[in-house]
């Protein structure tokens, strides 16, 4: 049987990688999108783990909750994305600034 | 090196080295492939742990569902990627910075975790381990030693709790999905002006007067129009 802190041990640096993946990628937002789905699936793999050593459900039914919400993340933030694009025809972050002035 | 331990670092390796393609690869619809990748191989860590219905939830969502919009999102819009990695260098020491940082600290989280033993009597929702089968009237115990039934499968004990205690989670679960299906359709539903199409309601909702005048011609002049 695997332990449980190897588990922990993947998701945490899954988690770290969403989290410089977001740095590292600051004008592209379709990578950034994908970096927080990254550290959702990061968060997932933690709930999923607890649940199974510790026997209790619970941590699968709020697993399948984030991934619910995931899901929904990513179809509305792509949505917006489709929608700058069309009005900016570019998707940089930086040049996201019109509610500025 | 048993074969759950071969198959744990194999899904490992391939889980963390695709999360690092995906912020690292310079063509957005190769970080979608990696996404995938990462994704399937984490659902392969699900069912190495035993939960089996997430693991496949995972597959059916994130890879047909997800995954399959970002590359229609990636593959649609007409951008520069290059364009768009010119800060790259600029920001790759901070980033670094900050992952690490993370590891560093979620590895000390980790080495130092325990869990109590108060945990376990606080439970929610106990995994099923074995299904004891008492028959009435039958009280001899090594006959009921024998009668062991094998525990329901992952999905069916999460069934069990997700639709009656859960069953509001489940429902709020819906919602949200719903909000984000109405969100999505509004947000890129574009109403084109100046094209020529069939309003039915208009053509229905016409009155006489709108479409018909009557006019008292004087005789020998005609009208103007």
């Amino acid at each position: 049987m695997i332990d449980l802190g190897q588990y922990l041990l993947v998701a945490g640096i899954l988690f770290a990688i969403g989290a410089g993946g977001i740095f590292l990628n600051r004008k592209n937002v379709i990578v950034i999108l994908m970096s927080i789905e990254l550290m959702l699936l990061a968060v997932n793999i933690n709930m999923v783990a607890f649940s199974i050593y510790l026997g209790d459900l619970v941590g699968q039914v709020f697993a399948f909750i984030v991934l619910t919400v995931a899901a929904a993340e990513a179809a509305i933030g792509l949505a917006i994305l489709v929608t700058f694009f069309r009005n900016r025809g570019d998707i940089s972050v930086e040049a996201a600034d019109s509610m500025r002035n | 090196m048993s074969f759950v331990e071969l198959a744990f670092n194999v899904f490992a390796v391939l889980t963390v080295g695709c999360g690092l393609g995906v912020i690292l690869s310079r063509n957005p619809v190769h970080s979608v492939l990696f996404l995938i990748l990462a994704f399937i191989s984490t659902a392969g860590l699900f069912v190495l742990m035993g939960a089996e219905y997430l693991a496949f939830l995972l597959i059916v969502v994130y890879v047909g569902a997800v995954a399959v919009l970002f590359l229609f999102v990636v593959m649609m819009l007409d951008v520069d990627f290059a364009e768009l990695r010119s800060g790259y260098a600029q920001y790759l020491p901070i980033g670094f910075v900050v992952a690490i940082v993370l590891t560093v600290e979620i590895g000390f989280i980790v080495a130092s975790w325990q869990i109590p033993d108060e945990a376990m009597a606080v439970r929610q929702v106990p995994v099923v381990e074995s299904v004891q089968v008492v028959e009435p009237g039958a009280d001899n115990e090594v006959d009921q030693g024998d009668r062991v039934l094998q525990a329901p499968n992952n999905a069916e004990q999460l069934g069990m709790v997700l639709y009656t205690r859960y069953v509001h989670f489940f429902q709020i679960a819906g919602l949200i999905l719903l909000v984000a299906m109405i969100g999505a359709i509004i947000l890129t539903f574009r109403e084109r002006r100046g094209v020529k199409t069939q309003d039915v309601g208009r053509q229905v909702g016409r009155k006489r007067e709108e479409g018909v005048e009557v006019v008292s011609v004087p005789s020998r002049k005609g009208i103007q129009l």
